[in-house]
């Protein structure tokens, strides 16, 4: 049935231990009977939801959160027994979960590897535990240690970690000394997603910030960590393919290139959004309307007109170092990229924030420079028509 | 309609200082003369445009009649004339005046006489005009009567001690007040034989009858088909109609004659043709001389106005011309700014003229306006002899052609509590005021008298004026005329680029403390960008301030959480329309609110 078409598949866990103070997504602790309440009317949903996806095959799927972690291996288990009558999973499908430290015991990782758990993506964000706590971050970096020997030990062989840099009080050093506590780990990950703070309104360390009660690092500072992670990471054998990750050769997150070049996918749970064809939509945020009625959810169904179609090409693809391929634009818009771009394109090459690359076969690629990705939201926006 | 006994005609109007409750004495003269039923009474009859019922001041003067019996048991025609209550309108306040044959002065029973009071009681009394005082708001807790009215006689030298003691607000004394219109006033005079001569004190633009002059007969009559002209303008029409003023409708009759207040219309297309001041008289047969006081309106403040869109520049000009109609002070011509494209020089009375223009051009005409900061009319002397006036810093001639130049300077009056004396004083001294003088009032007030040149008071002024004396301050001016100054061009550079839109004149002994505050606000107000972009200010080419704005490093959205692409959308549309509201110099995009920034630079 090589005629089906690719799917990915998201799920939402909005649980997590204790929120950290500069969280903005949909996650919260809970209890044990709301998370259970939550998992079945979550597999209601995959259950429900199955039969309009028969002509799917399923490339990926990535339980996050959240902390998906903190719910019990039980329901983790049984969750991914669903997922897996409801629908045709590839063999050689990514099957990733986020956990954090403090949350995965070996027991809890031998499961997930036992439901087919092929990829983890471990929360660290800092080596440095006076860091962690100034974020509210609720292990430790020893914590840390040994989540991550329990996944190797386990068999896990495609591991992320994830960094943040520009955390407050943080030096040019500090975040240096967490990189490199992250590639001298005896194993080091396939995987490292290096995000930059990004102080949203709302969150506790917006407040905190607000009211001068901590201090982030400057914008000076906050570039060259930017900047170094790059150098550190290729010289360690990581390629960057996309604004916050970098990858060894071969292991490039595959459902979130998905966004990136919008494959279809389908989210399920609380808050979660799909793209399917030119439609999006997604679900509402409330959990407690959710545990209600799981289907009956859907908001922001949207039909992308054309121009919204080419808007997201854009603006989602040039996330990646590789950009856009022009060619792929006049395949699927009948249209020359520079015909509805070219006055944008040419002030910001020109600015050296945009490049073209020309790959291989002469296919003709745009992307942002290095410099560019700094500014990306800038350069972005001017691609809305 | 049979022709109406002078002698029970009253023709007369309300003057008060802001907030003393002119409005609410007419709304309540208008109750109690029955010639609405309370339902019908709009909360403030005379003020019917929103405008102006926002701001609690009047605007265009208006007129209205109203029939009162009387306690001798005789029928009454009051015409009550209203007045716009700021010094931008004093003119127009003037003439109103010369319509009237007597006021009503409105004194707030807490605070007394304050500048305007003054101003406005002197005006009346130089046309010659008969006033009574009514003491209002005497129900406050404040209220002091007995105070106001030694104040009254002390100060301006009218009796004062059978002053009416009202609430207009709770309709406490009106009949007094009503009584007092009909003693004190006198009946209008002129001769309804002799050749027509009409006082034009407002005309209003109407779509179907063109325009509607408010006037007052002083001699002759007018009706139908009277072949009319106005005296200034040369304007001449045949009436279409005429009539008399019922609460915000025109109720047509027979003829107008000498004494009597009302409106014609003659299928007039402009309101230009029918300028507040001139004198109708009747072609056929006209009077000898025009009505004495006529004087063209002059704009006193000019500004640059640009739509914020450049395609909307038609509708701006539609906008204009749709509001010049009903307004002849407003004034128009097409300008070019290199940094906000075409649109238009603008003439006004004064800064609050300017900014109900603004409003209503935003309000009722739906757009976006990018407005430079106002100047005066400065007098450009150059070596050859010639003498320009200058509304557009930008056509300033260069230095080496200018001999010297003149600026207006007014005449002010600022009433202020004692305590208060100091800060204003300094105030005055900071805006080159020249001090004249002060006299005392009762005590614990003062009257400061300065010269002050108009540049200094347009902007800012009156806002300094209220927060250095808690707002207890109160001002008015006058026009006193040009007087040569020491004026210099002060020119913001943005990356290196000179913007147009961002000049103004200013005294050679503010330029650099201006020029500083400006390039601050302005940094202030410049988004960052991919580059750093140099602010400076320069007189005649010489830098004399700077400050920069940093280059932005990082715009990024790092993560992009579980496909929520819509959210990342949004974040992009609004940054994208935040630009949208930017206007391009060289490669730098100006939020449009910095042109209006040079207006805000008062420190306190």
């Amino acid at each position: 049935m090589t005629s089906k078409r690719e799917l990915e598949i998201y799920l939402h866990i909005p649980f997590c231990v204790k929120k950290c103070f500069y969280c903005d997504f949909l996650s919260a602790p809970a209890d044990e009977e709301t998370r259970t309440a939550y998992l079945e009317a979550l597999m209601r949903e995959v259950r429900e939801r199955a039969g309009d996806y028969r002509n799917y095959r399923v490339v990926s799927v990535f339980v996050g959160g959240g902390t998906p972690s903190a719910v019990s291996e039980e329901l983790m288990a049984k969750l991914l027994k669903t997922l897996r009558e409801g629908f045709e999973i590839a063999p050689d499908a990514e099957i990733t979960i986020e956990v954090n430290p403090n949350t995965a015991d070996k027991e809890k990782l031998y499961c997930y590897r036992e439901s087919g758990v092929n990829r983890l993506s471990i929360g660290l964000q800092s080596a440095d535990d006076g860091e962690l706590a100034a974020i509210g971050r609720v292990h430790t970096f020893a914590q840390f240690l040994e989540t991550y020997q329990n996944a190797r030990d386990c068999g896990f062989s495609n591991v992320n970690v994830d960094v943040m840099s520009a955390l407050p009080g943080q030096t040019v050093e500090k975040y240096l000394h967490t990189l490199d506590a992250v590639l001298t780990l005896k194993v080091p990950p396939e995987h490292i997603s290096s995000y930059s703070l990004i102080l949203e309104e709302g969150t506790r360390l917006y407040e905190m910030v607000s009211q001068g009660k901590l201090c982030l690092p400057d914008e000076e500072s906050d570039r060259r960590m930017y900047e170094l992670t790059g150098r550190i990471l290729k010289k360690a054998g990581y390629a960057r393919y996309e604004i916050s990750n970098y990858a060894k050769e071969g292991f490039e997150c595959r459902h979130n290139c998905g966004y990136w070049t919008r494959r279809e996918y389908l989210g399920l749970g609380v808050g979660a959004a799909s793209l399917i064809g030119n439609h999006r939509f997604k679900n509402n945020d409330s959990l407690q309307e959710y545990l209600k009625d799981p289907l009956g959810q859907r908001i922001e169904e949207q039909e992308l007109s054309v121009k919204e179609e080419m808007e997201e090409f854009m603006f989602l693809g040039l996330r990646l170092t590789k950009g856009v391929s022009a060619d792929r634009f006049m395949q699927l818009f009948g249209r020359e990229l520079e015909e509805i771009y070219g006055a944008v394109i040419a002030r910001y090459t020109k600015a050296g924030l945009l490049r073209y690359k020309n790959e291989g076969k002469g296919e003709r690629r745009l992307a942002l420079t290095a410099r560019g990705m700094d500014v990306c939201n800038t350069v972005m926006a001017e691609f809305l028509l | 309609m049979a022709a109406i006994d002078q002698g029970r005609i009253r023709n007369f109007c309300i003057i008060a200082h802001i907030d003393h409750g002119k409005s609410t004495l007419a709304d309540r003269i208008i109750e109690k003369t029955g010639l609405l039923t309370s339902r019908e009474m709009q909360d403030q009859v005379l003020d019917n445009m929103d405008l102006e019922r926002e701001r609690g001041i009047t605007i265009k003067s208006q007129a209205v009649r109203t029939v009162y019996r009387a306690k001798d048991g005789e029928e009454y025609i009051f015409n009550l004339i209203d007045t716009p209550g700021h010094v931008d309108f004093n003119y127009e306040v003037s003439r109103s005046l010369a319509a009237c044959d007597g006021a009503v002065l409105v004194v707030d029973a807490a605070q007394g006489i304050e500048a305007q009071t003054l101003a406005n009681v002197y005006l009346a009394l130089d046309h010659n005009l008969d006033v009574f005082p009514v003491i209002n708001k005497i129900d406050l807790p404040s209220a002091d009567p007995r105070r106001v009215i030694d104040e009254i006689e002390d100060v301006i030298g009218i009796e004062a001690q059978d002053a009416p003691l009202i609430s207009a607000k709770n309709g406490i004394g009106i009949e007094d007040v009503l009584e007092q219109i009909v003693a004190k006033i006198p009946a209008p005079s002129g001769d309804p034989e002799s050749p027509l001569q009409a006082l034009i004190f407002d005309s209003l633009y109407d779509p179907y009858k063109g325009v509607i002059i408010f006037c007052r007969i002083m001699e002759g009559r007018v009706k139908k088909g009277t072949k009319i002209r106005m005296m200034a303008t040369g304007a001449k029409e045949e009436v279409v109609e005429v009539g008399y003023f019922g609460a915000g409708q025109f109720i047509p009759c027979e003829e107008l004659c000498a004494g009597m207040v009302g409106y014609l219309t003659a299928s007039i297309k402009n309101v230009k043709d029918t300028a507040v001041g001139d004198t109708v008289t009747d072609d056929e047969r006209p009077c000898a001389e025009p009505l004495a006081g006529y004087k063209k309106v002059q704009s006193m403040v000019y500004c640059g106005m640009y739509p914020a869109d450049g395609a909307k520049y038609p509708d701006l000009r539609d906008a204009l011309e749709k509001l010049q109609l009903n307004d002849a002070s407003l004034n128009y011509e097409p300008e070019t700014s290199i940094a906000l494209g075409f649109g238009f020089r603008c003439g006004f009375l004064g800064l609050l003229h300017l900014e109900i223009i603004q409003e209503r051009l935003e309000r009722e005409y739906n757009l976006d306006l990018v407005t430079t900061a106002p100047g005066v009319v400065y007098k450009v002397h150059k070596t050859n002899g010639e003498v320009t006036e200058l509304t557009n810093p930008s056509n300033l001639p260069d230095p080496s052609e200018i001999d010297y130049m003149e600026e207006p300077v007014v005449s002010a009056e600022i009433m202020v509590t004692s305590e208060f004396i100091g800060p204003i004083m300094e105030l005055c001294q900071q805006r080159r005021g020249r001090y004249l003088g002060m006299e005392y009032i009762e005590g614990v007030r003062a009257l400061l008298k300065y010269e002050l040149p108009l540049n200094e008071i347009i902007y800012d002024f009156f806002d300094a004026l209220k927060s250095r004396s808690r707002g207890y301050a109160s001002f008015d001016y006058d026009i006193k005329g040009y007087e040569e100054s020491k004026l210099v061009k002060l020119d913001i550079l943005i990356n290196h680029e000179e913007v147009d839109a961002l000049s103004f004149i200013v005294h050679a002994d503010s330029a650099y403390e201006r020029g500083r505050k400006m390039c601050e606000k302005l940094k202030d107000e410049i988004p960052r960008h991919l580059f750093e972009i140099p602010i400076q200010a320069a007189v005649g080419g010489k830098i004399i301030a700077r400050e920069t704005v940093k280059a932005m490093r990082k715009d990024v959205l790092a993560k992009c959480y579980g496909g929520d692409i819509t959210r990342k959308k949004k974040l992009l549309e609004k940054q994208k329309e935040g630009k949208k509201r930017m206007r391009q110099v060289g490669s730098v995009e100006i939020p449009q609110k910095a042109f209006m920034s040079v207006l805000k630079l008062d420190d306190k």
